[in-house]
């Protein structure tokens, strides 16, 4: 693309006092299953190109796909975390259409009879609940990873060929489809935020996917349109490509700009596809909407029916954990957060990253400060949110740990936070190769002293002469040619020592 | 009247990329619209009856297999039907048209 002119626009709260927004969100999640949907090839991320394929995800011909048990099951237990209806019978569906990421020329689907339908996520938004209706949970799989090569950098835009990787061909993807969420107000994409955040959180419960945006197991299509109070609901357009949670803020925020400005001037909204970019934040035209029936979709004849036994989703329904909402509110009054404390953490995404630090051991007011400053910080640098780093609450928990048995820091750990964000592994083999512990040999710290002491002999005098005050300066160079390794206080006791000063 | 139509087929074959050209289109128009209208009497008999479509020939369900990772192909014999490969990878032409 070569068009860099920007789209006009209207700001968001003024288009949201003349509009009113729909928003619908279509959710894919990789289960996180060992084997694909159809045949035994390994799901693990990062293998080198095409070694997890076969006959059945290549689509050679006279190869038969047999459904993966695991994968039905989690897909009706996501349907029932998901307050959704089971169907007692149905079936796979062929969706036809040429395009290189899928070797068969068709996916395999559902089409009129999903898995799961009719049900709901509540989330909280500013306080206020809102519930998110579910129009359907449907199986299918996964497609292959092109390469555009030539033309500009990577994109499919002038490429001259493409390069096609089939690992991911067929590894079980569960698509999530809300109905039209209307009645959002000033708020359509902080809600579609918090769904896909409070989604993933109840995906993460059930351990059904590793729900890893980054590395695409949680992919996001977002719906929007607007129209004036009291008239008919707009044209859609569909933005796909969104695939961190602020960027579904981003996607929303940025459509309802750019079509309350159109609609404003008389223009049309066009029904399309739009991909969304993650470096501008901004969206572009794709290809537009190609109708369903284009797909001519099928009953899939080498896959037999699925018929859940309502005994079993009974039992799967019981075993469900608690749903991500009802143990925040169960941890948030145990740990006496105070309701401005949950809500900071709530309004950073970052609560329940915070419980999982407590759980891993530490004490709420140290996992809140750290989420909440050093790592939110870092994420800010890095244009993501606190719960989007590569750092678990459980590695968080043993920098705190550190911290507490007076190994090292608090500038060390951040240090060693650091390190950890850089994929330099665990917390304590960052200490070790960074050579972070604090140092409490008392004879190395004395010799550093004694050359802070020679190099400022003002400083020394003045302590000397009872200016215990001067000794913060001998203190900071001490800090500083240890590299923060040292315990402030015991270098300051070290200082006033071979000053012969006793304080107080 | 047809159950399908000349343009509809002309659709079809569009999407299923097949190249036909216009005498086999109106060939297989007529043929197609043939094999339309002995289906559609078999609905008539069916859709009185309350029977329903068939969609598998044989009367089975829940045919699944165990979540357990089996050998994939070595890769040079994945790609070995291909006609072109590179970089481990499978070529293909271009896949969106300039603009």
């Amino acid at each position: 693309m070569t068009t860099t002119s920007t789209v006009p626009t209207v700001p968001y709260d003024e288009a949201l006092q003349e509009f009113e927004p729909v928003i619908g969100l279509e959710t894919h999640v990789e289960l996180g299953t060992a084997s694909k949907m159809f045949c035994g090839c390994d799901t693990a991320f990062g293998a080198e190109p095409n070694t997890h394929t076969c006959p059945v995800c290549l689509g050679l011909p006279g190869a038969l796909p047999v459904v993966n048990a695991t994968a039905i099951e989690s897909t009706i237990r996501i349907g029932l975390a998901l307050h959704c209806d089971i169907a007692s019978w149905c079936r796979f569906a062929r969706k036809n259409y040429f395009y290189p990421d899928m070797p068969k020329n068709f996916q395999t689907s559902q089409y009129d009879e999903p898995l799961c339908t009719d049900g709901y996520l509540d989330v909280v938004v500013a306080g206020e609940t809102v519930r998110i209706p579910i129009e359907r949970v449907h199986l299918e799989e996964d497609t292959g990873k092109s390469l555009h090569v030539g033309g500009a950098t990577g994109r499919i835009h002038g490429a001259d060929h493409s390069l096609v990787d089939y690992n991911r061909a067929g590894i079980p993807l569960v698509e999530i489809v809300t109905k039209p969420v209307t009645g959002t107000g000033a708020m359509p994409a902080e809600v579609a935020k918090a769904y896909v955040a409070e989604l993933r959180d109840v995906l993460r419960g059930l351990g059904v996917s590793d729900v890893k945006m980054e590395q695409g197991s949680l992919r996001c299509d977002v719906n929007v349109s607007l129209n004036r109070p009291g008239e008919e609901w707009g044209t859609r357009s569909e933005t796909k490509n969104v695939n961190s949670l602020r960027s579904v803020e981003r996607a929303v925020r940025s459509e309802v700009e750019r079509q309350a400005h159109r609609l404003r001037n008389g223009e049309r909204i066009v029904q399309e596809t739009r991909h969304f970019h993650e470096d501008t934040g901004m969206s572009t035209s794709g290809r537009s909407k190609e109708e369903a029936t284009d797909y001519r979709y099928f009953p899939e004849p080498d896959l037999v029916p699925i018929a859940p036994d309502p005994a079993w989703v009974a039992e799967l329904k019981a075993a469900l954990p608690e749903a991500p909402s009802v143990r925040r509110r169960k941890l948030v009054a145990e740990l006496g957060l105070s309701d401005n404390d949950s809500a900071a953490m709530v309004n950073a995404g970052v609560l329940d990253v915070v419980l999982a630090t407590v759980e891993a051991g530490a004490s709420a007011a140290e996992a809140r400060n750290w989420w909440l400053g050093h790592l939110a910080q870092k994420a800010n640098e890095r244009g993501t949110e606190a719960v989007e780093l590569p750092v678990t609450p459980e590695q968080v928990a043993r920098v705190i740990a550190l911290v507490g048995e007076g190994t090292l820091t608090a500038g060390l750990a951040r240090q060693v936070l650091d390190g950890v964000l850089a994929g330099e592994g665990e917390p304590d083999e960052v200490v070790a190769a960074r050579g972070l512990a604090v140092v409490s040999d008392e004879g190395a710290l004395t010799t550093a002293v004694d050359e802070a002491i020679a190099a400022d002999p003002d400083a020394a005098e003045k302590v000397r002469a009872g200016k215990v005050a001067a000794a913060g300066a001998l203190v900071g160079k001490v800090m500083k040619a240890t590299r923060g390794q040292a315990d402030a206080s015991v270098v300051r006791r070290l200082v006033l020592e071979r000053l012969g000063v006793t304080e107080g | 009247m047809p159950e399908i139509t000349r343009e509809e087929v002309a659709h079809l074959a569009r999407l299923a990329r097949l190249a036909l050209d216009e005498a086999e289109l109106d060939v297989l128009a007529g043929q197609l619209d043939v094999i339309l209208g002995a289906v559609a009497q078999i609905a008539e008999v069916t859709d009185a009856a309350d029977v329903p479509p068939t969609s598998h020939a044989v009367p089975l369900e829940n045919v699944t297999r165990p979540d357990v990772v089996v050998a994939s192909l070595p890769r040079d014999a994945a790609l070995a039907g291909a006609p072109a490969a590179e970089e481990g990878r499978f070529r293909v032409p271009r896949i969106l048209d300039e603009e």
